[in-house]
């Protein structure tokens, strides 16, 4: 299977749905990621952004379909955490999440390291070299001893992505990661997602900020009633959208 | 209107005088009858429950009692009392007599009004019936035996005037029950009638040597009470010279020749030594001491509870269904039954589990075995219940986080979860412990002598309830008022931690 080296982090979902109760979440979503690639995810809430991008870390499981990510394959109703799969997955993709969820009992260098320490089990000097090269690269090594509570929101989540990056993964998903910030803080937080892209890090981002989406995305997929809408370049999407939902979406979240 | 308001003021002295009249009734009632007060516990022969028929009491004291009530044309009703609390029940005037087998001495006869003896008792040595290193009390003695007896009685003092160790029961069926079983005690000195019935048809117990130091049971009253005393003295004394209480003791096979000293036997006879006020130096050693065993039970058994508690959670919490049940089975049980119901099953109750069972190993605790074992056991159930409240607070996103970095369920535990909720249990764990601190009390139960108990006994010898009471509580608060403050100290430092 020579195409797994070219294919890498390639990240494919054929027809996923899933639902909570009677409600339909994910609705045969089918969707392919190119490694490198900056991937918007916008749409209004509840259209099952999140949902998508926990499913694609085996955070939910999902009911029909399939999702690839490189060689591995997430098997629908699987249980979610215990699956081999789900954690070589997870390897692959870092995870940032709305409400960063550092934990706050560690500093911020020992959020970074833990994971390195007892899943990579690297030695603590060259967890710590990498931790301290990291909170460097997210303009925080001065922060390095502080714990969560004495961070601003966004030092808190720019400390959660190089938490994330410490497992050195191919791709980040982002799940609203500037929503709980004040303006002032998104760009901080946005600044560094636009340097890893610069860096070829392949990022799925569910975001609000259509500005941003505008600015750095790569593509643009709109989401309602768990299904693609619509998908194109952000001019096409943004600019000249197609369908009248997204239009309707659109005019809501611009104002 | 007017007139219903005047008519509720006629009637309310009425309404008054009823309701007075409903509370102090059973005072009223009291008048005609006399209450007389003993234990009825494990009292055989005085006064216990008559096997054959548990509703009734049966015993030389309750054929004494009906003989009494006859002579002296009144009815007498049984109360039942603690027999460590008789003496408290007549300065409080609980009832009008307490009759189980007191003994005339000394400093109880300046205090309270007896009657003429109405039997004459001896002390009889029990031990095991392979016991071959002593004979008699100075032997035990140079022979460094321990000798059980109960507490207040004339028996326990004759072993400190002899100075041979001793160990303290409250029930007279329990140190036999030790003696058999070889624990804490090598014999047992209690008064002859209740070595007769709970020693002698014991096979594995035999008497040891002759019985020795004669005392007085008398009837006690209180001092204010010398016409109802007088009225006894007469009763008894009929009763003496009428043949019928001979006639009593030969149905309980308690005649002996003794008893032909009764009819000249005065309660003079018992001389007196003055016993003056308690300095706190004599007493404060004793204090001190039991705080050591109530810090030391405390300690030890939260430790226990703490370890046991965990394991017990987190099956509550993740176990597979049979376990999960088992672990809500241990909190229920444990939450659910009295520590005291524990403590007396643990210690009396276990060793005649294994024997019935005849099982290999033997369940026999120490009293102090017990005591850790029993809270221990109970305060798992509460603090498992503090671990589930501190693991379920801590939010599923911090599960999620460590998920998405790759890390294992029980990584994730160890490393993320159990930190954060060790930080939110302390404070309510800082609280079960002065709880515990506190319900250690009860311990004494199964012979095991902490700070409370000691106060009740010095008390009880010094009649200083107030002094000693002071110094025992100045004691208590000595150890758990800091307590307290580093409870919320921790409380205040852990919760700035967590708020994120």
């Amino acid at each position: 299977m020579s195409d797994q080296t070219t294919d890498g982090t390639r990240i494919e979902l054929s027809n996923v749905s899933k639902r909570f109760g009677d409600r339909q979440v994910l609705d045969g979503v089918s969707l392919s990621v190119s490694p490198g690639e900056t991937l918007a995810l916008v749409g209004p809430s509840g259209g099952g952004k999140s949902t998508l991008l926990r499913c694609l870390n085996g955070l939910h499981e999902f009911d029909d379909g399939e999702i690839r990510v490189g060689r591995h394959v997430l098997q629908p109703r699987t249980k979610e955490a215990n699956g081999a799969a789900a954690r070589q997955v997870r390897r692959l993709l870092g995870m940032i999440f709305q409400d960063f969820q550092l934990f706050p009992h560690l500093t911020a260098l020992q959020n970074v390291i833990e994971a390195p320490l007892h899943v990579l089990k690297l030695g603590r000097a060259v967890a710590v070299d990498r931790g301290r090269r990291l909170l460097r690269s997210v303009g925080l090594s001065d922060r390095a001893d502080a714990y969560p509570r004495q961070l601003s929101g966004g030092q808190k989540q720019r400390v959660a992505i190089a938490r994330a990056l410490a497992m050195e993964p191919m791709g980040l998903l982002c799940d609203e990661i500037t929503s709980s910030l004040d303006p002032e803080l998104k760009n901080e937080v946005l600044g560094v997602l636009e340097k890893l892209k610069r860096e070829g890090m392949t990022l799925l981002i569910v975001t609000h900020e259509i500005g941003f989406a505008r600015r750095a995305a790569d593509r643009v997929v709109v989401l309602a009633d768990g299904k693609i809408i619509e998908e194109g370049p952000p001019q096409q999407v943004i600019d000249d959208p197609q369908t009248e939902r997204t239009r309707l979406f659109l005019s809501r979240v611009l104002g | 209107m007017e007139e219903f308001w005047s008519r509720c003021r006629r009637l309310l002295p009425a309404a008054g005088a009823l309701f007075l009249l409903a509370v102090f009734q059973p005072l009223a009632h009291a008048a005609d009858s006399l209450v007389w007060a003993a234990d009825a516990e494990g009292g055989a022969p005085y006064i216990f429950k008559d096997p054959d028929n548990p509703q009734r009491d049966i015993g030389f004291e309750v054929d004494l009692a009906n003989a009494l009530a006859n002579q002296l044309g009144r009815t007498i009703e049984f109360k039942q009392y603690e027999y460590i609390s008789l003496f408290l029940g007549l300065d409080r005037g609980d009832f009008d007599f307490a009759m189980n087998g007191l003994e005339v001495t000394s400093d109880r006869k300046g205090r309270y009004r007896f009657s003429r003896p109405y039997y004459i008792y001896k002390q009889q040595l029990v031990v095991r019936a392979d016991e071959e290193r002593f004979k008699t009390l100075e032997e035990c003695k140079a022979a460094d035996c321990v000798i059980g007896t109960l507490e207040e009685t004339a028996a326990e003092r004759l072993l400190d005037r002899l100075g041979v160790r001793k160990h303290r029961y409250q029930g007279q069926v329990e140190p036999y029950r030790d003696l058999q079983l070889a624990r804490n005690v090598d014999g047992v000195l209690l008064d002859l009638p209740i070595a007769l019935y709970h020693a002698k048809p014991n096979p594995k117990l035999k008497f040891a040597g002759e019985p020795r130091a004669k005392g007085y049971y008398a009837i006690a009253f209180s001092k204010h009470n010398e016409s109802l005393a007088a009225e006894f003295d007469s009763a008894l004394d009929r009763l003496l010279k009428n043949g019928e209480l001979r006639r009593i003791y030969e149905k309980w096979q308690l005649w002996n020749d003794d008893q032909d000293e009764l009819l000249l036997a005065q309660i003079t006879d018992i001389t007196s030594e003055s016993s003056g006020p308690w300095p706190l130096a004599r007493y404060f050693p004793l204090l001190a001491e039991a705080a050591w065993v109530t810090v030391a039970v405390t300690v030890l058994s939260f430790a226990l509870a703490v370890v046991i508690a965990l394991p017990i959670a987190l099956s509550r919490m993740y176990g597979p269904a049979p376990l999960r049940w088992l672990a809500l089975g241990h909190v229920e049980f444990f939450r659910g039954i009295p520590v005291l119901l524990l403590l007396v099953f643990l210690y009396f109750g276990l060793p005649s589990v294994s024997e019935h069972y005849a099982l290999p190993l033997s369940l026999k605790l120490s009293a102090f075995q017990a005591a850790i074992l029993g809270f221990g056991l109970n305060y798992s159930a509460y603090e498992a219940e503090i671990y589930r409240a501190g693991i379920g607070s801590i939010p599923r996103g911090q599960w999620e986080a460590a998920a998405s970095l790759g890390m294992s369920s029980a990584l994730t535990f160890r490393r993320i979860i159990l930190p954060q909720a060790l930080r939110t249990v302390l404070p309510p764990m800082t609280n079960d412990f002065v709880a515990l601190f506190k319900d250690t009390s009860v311990v004494s139960v199964i012979a095991v002598v902490e700070l409370t108990k000691e106060y009740s006994i010095l008390a009880k010898n010094s009649g200083d309830y107030l002094g000693i009471g002071l110094a025992t509580a100045a004691l208590y608060l000595i150890m758990s008022v800091p307590l307290g403050y580093l409870s919320r100290y921790l409380e205040r430092r852990w919760s700035k931690a967590i708020a994120a």
